[in-house]
């Protein structure tokens, strides 16, 4: 009784709810909290604000954005594991959510136990992009001149966990080379020292750089998606430019607590469904550099396996850069 | 000429009616989350998101573009009126004004500081306007080992920001260093001094700080001496400000906009030192700098223009490179994608209408704030008739709440009590917290650009005497640091011979 008290003072966005598994068919009867492990005005916060926005008018109720940002998503994720699994709190996350079980030692959840896949929403690609005046002039130059100068190159990424440090570790595994990583508290000022020339290197997702490429202030070299992206046509794959190793995207998945009840779950995934097919929001994906994932990817089951799979992908490939975030 | 062609189409688009009245109702939620202590522009931008999206870009920027700088203005009349600075920028602002406002000239203040403002706003609109691509480039060549050395300026002015001791200033900034370690290492992800908490995994935030070591400290002291309320009980001498404060207000806001202008461009951030560099060098150069502290009217003109201009200016890494400077920025960027506009060097010639017409906007934004604003004096003063015994749960409240939306976390709201017992510790021993805040805001980016300076020279620390724009920052660090350490010697030894 106590606790539910202090739960209830702090609870102003709805955490604690009354809900019980008999009202799961008339769900949602009230707005429903999606929580952003990140800032708001960032790549995932953007994805989250336009998906929301469609599934708001799916699902008739207003699905309310909470930004609960910091140590690397872990804390909003944290927030949802703990949630009532009645469907009004849910998560949305990207590839993060399946590094942090290496990555952070001490969890306060347990990956993927907490959690239920609704599915997965987007996979942004990555670019392997330079200062402009770097010398290579394809990825096939920059890997011989990487090898050549690994004492000076310097690789700049958004911090600890970052989908830039993650995909920096990939790209230094893939050609083995280790080089000078160069942290940044996010991909602004990273992006600034880049475009200023302070930094070489970085690899980071199209939402990022997009601008920056097609404005000429930094070089591109590669995606690292299977097929090249249609608002970069003529940036080749990192397979087609002679690095197939060097493959990642900062997927996106929306997910909820477990024993979440079986009918809130298939509403919730009928509404990202629809959010996918929006042409409003295919429009915005594409002008981001990215495209909705097909429905067959859009399910539980999908994602479910897919986080697995990622967790598994990416222990050895942390472990061996030794970083932690803990 | 191009310039005049541009903001005629700028002018043409931010002065259509719908644009107008968004940017009105911009600037009007800012001035109102500015007066609130704690709610901050980001959290309202964040909120207000959703609505914008079916607005057109243009007039959903120019929205939103309102409400911070419109918070810049709101911030300063908390700041004045009850010693609650809401943003990093209105910290220098309470040092003065807030002693103003004790002295009854609580008008006088809020009224020099919307007039500074308005002109500070002014100017860097077309300093924006006119300089701002080519700025933007030079302000590129700005690395890592420039900002340590910025930093090290901005650390040792610190002591320049306490009325008192100073030896007691330096305790503050090296406890403000301290508390700015708080959290994950940048490099390794450590974490440092979090207590396996991990809403300190990324740090104390500012607003938690200030609020509680200024806000909430001065309510206890507040309560403690119900007799000495200050503010309240003293009569109010008229509410505008007189020639004779003009007069000396009018340099420093020239000087405030200036240094405003030139930091706010800096792609990192700059604009948060600004209000500081200009009570700096307001101080150093007055004739009698005692004065500094007691409520002299030019430490709250230079940093209030200081800090609206540097508002205004750190549009222009957004605007002419797609480089968001600061948290406020980035969310600006995050409006702009959901609206189908890609930040990047480009944005100026694909939208030109959006890159104009939001600078145009910010000109009218001003202008209205001013409108606002200037009436509203009487009323904030008479808010100050309020009994303290019902306007104190009121700030509490809206503190609370404040510091709630940061993060949507409770731990922050528990931080701001212990920070405010900690702060009325502090001003019953006779430390300011000025200094400390300034080192905390600072710490950070002196150790993170320290590090990435290292990393990319391979630790060489050469590095910081042979680029010359971080070699002559370090030597204006070394003149300032003789020009507060020798009077101070000076001191020392008269006081010396004294006691012989």
């Amino acid at each position: 009784m106590r606790l539910n008290t202090v739960a209830a003072a702090f609870g102003l966005i709805g955490l604690v709810a009354t809900a019980g598994a008999a009202q799961a068919q008339d769900y949602p009867t009230r707005p429903i909290t999606m929580v952003v492990p990140f800032a708001a005005g960032g790549p995932t916060d953007t994805v989250a604000r336009l998906i929301g926005q469609s599934m708001s008018k799916t699902l008739g109720q207003q699905v309310v954005i909470e930004n609960v940002g910091g140590a690397g998503g872990t804390l909003g994720a944290a927030r949802v594991a703990k949630a009532d699994a009645d469907g009004y709190t849910v998560l949305l996350h990207h590839i993060g959510m399946a590094t942090a079980a290496t990555l952070y030692r001490k969890l306060p959840y347990k990956l993927p136990d907490d959690f239920a896949g609704v599915g997965l929403v987007t996979d942004v690609p990555m670019t392997i992009v330079a200062k402009k005046d770097f010398p290579a002039k394809d990825l096939k130059e920059l890997i011989t001149y990487v090898r050549a100068n690994k004492d000076k190159v310097t690789l700049a990424n958004a911090g600890v966990g970052s989908a830039s440090h993650l995909c920096g570790m990939l790209f230094m595994s893939g050609i083995e080379v280790s080089l000078t990583t160069v942290p940044y508290k996010g991909t602004g000022p990273a992006m600034n020292d880049l475009a200023g020339g302070q930094v070489d290197l970085m690899c980071d997702q199209t939402t990022n750089t997009t601008g920056q490429i097609k404005g000429g202030s930094i070089k591109v070299y590669a995606v690292t998606s299977k097929t090249r992206v249609p608002s970069l046509p003529d940036v080749p794959t990192t397979t087609e430019a002679g690095a197939p190793n060097v493959q990642v995207g900062i997927w996106h998945g929306v997910y909820v607590p477990k024993n979440t009840p079986a009918p809130v779950v298939a509403k919730l995934e009928g509404a990202l469904q629809a959010a996918l097919k929006d042409e409003t929001i295919k429009a915005r994906f594409a002008d981001l550099g990215t495209e909705p994932e097909p429905m067959d990817r859009a399910t539980p089951a999908a994602l479910n396996a897919y986080l697995k799979a990622e967790i598994d992908r990416w222990a050895p490939v942390i472990k061996a850069a030794g970083v932690y975030a803990d | 000429m191009d310039i005049l062609a541009n903001l005629w189409l700028g002018l043409s688009v931010a002065a259509s009616p719908i644009n107008i009245a968004l940017c009105l109702l911009g600037v009007l939620v800012g001035t109102l989350i500015g007066v609130l202590p704690g709610i901050g522009p980001i959290a309202t931008i964040a909120m207000l998101l959703p609505i914008t999206f079916n607005l057109e870009p243009v007039g959903a920027l120019i929205m939103l573009a309102g409400i911070y700088y419109g918070a810049q203005y709101g911030g300063s009349t908390t700041a004045i009126l009850v010693n609650m600075p809401g943003e990093a920028t209105s910290v220098v602002t309470t040092l003065d004004g807030h002693q103003m406002a004790r002295q009854g000239r609580a008008g006088a203040a809020l009224a020099i500081a919307a007039l500074g403002s308005f002109f500070a706003g002014c100017v860097a609109t077309v300093v924006i306007a006119v300089l701002g691509p080519i700025l933007s480039k030079v302000a590129q060549s700005f690395g890592p080992a420039e900002y340590f050395s910025l930093m090290v300026v901005g650390l040792i002015a610190a002591t320049v920001l306490a009325s008192g001791s100073v030896i007691k200033a330096i305790a503050m900034i090296l406890v403000g260093l301290l508390l700015g370690t708080v959290g994950s290492d940048i490099e390794t992800g450590a974490q440092r001094l979090t207590f396996d908490i991990g809403e300190l995994a990324d740090g104390i935030n500012f607003t938690t700080l200030a609020i509680g070591l200024f806000g909430i400290a001065e309510i206890i002291r507040n309560l403690e001496r119900p007799e000495e309320r200050g503010v309240l009980d003293r009569k109010i001498t008229g509410l505008m400000p007189t020639w004779a404060d003009i007069r000396q207000s009018f340099p420093a806001v020239l000087r405030g906009t200036t240094l405003g202008s030139i930091l706010g461009i800096l792609p990192g951030n700059g604009a948060v030192l600004a209000p500081y560099a200009s009570y700096t060098l307001e101080k150093k150069i007055a004739d009698d700098p005692r004065r500094f502290g007691k409520g002299a009217i030019e430490g709250v003109a230079g940093p209030e223009s200081a800090n609206n201009a540097g508002a205004q200016t750190s549009f222009i890494p957004l605007l002419t490179l797609g480089i968001p400077p600061n948290a406020v920025m980035a969310l600006m960027v995050g409006a702009m994608t959901i609206h189908g506009i890609i930040p990047g060097p480009k944005v100026m010639e694909s939208n030109p209408t959006l890159f104009w017409g939001m600078i145009a906007s910010m000109w009218i934004g001003n202008l209205l704030l001013v409108v606002i604003n200037l009436p509203l004096i009487g009323l904030w003063v008479r808010l100050l008739k309020v009994p303290y015994r019902l306007l104190f749960p009121a700030i509490l409240v809206f503190c609370c709440i404040g510091v709630y939306t940061l993060n949507n976390s409770a731990v922050d709201v528990v931080l701001v009590a212990v920070f405010g017992f900690v702060g009325y510790g502090l001003l019953k021993l006779g430390f300011e917290p000025a200094p400390m805040l300034l080192a905390f805001v600072l710490g950070p980016l002196m150790e993170e650009n320290l590090r990435r300076a290292f990393l990319i020279s391979r630790g060489d620390p050469m590095v910081f005497v042979q680029r010359p724009i971080s070699l002559g920052l370090l030597l204006v660090a070394l003149a300032l640091l003789a020009v507060v350490v020798l009077p101070a010697v000076r001191k020392k030894r008269e006081e010396a011979f004294q006691e012989d």
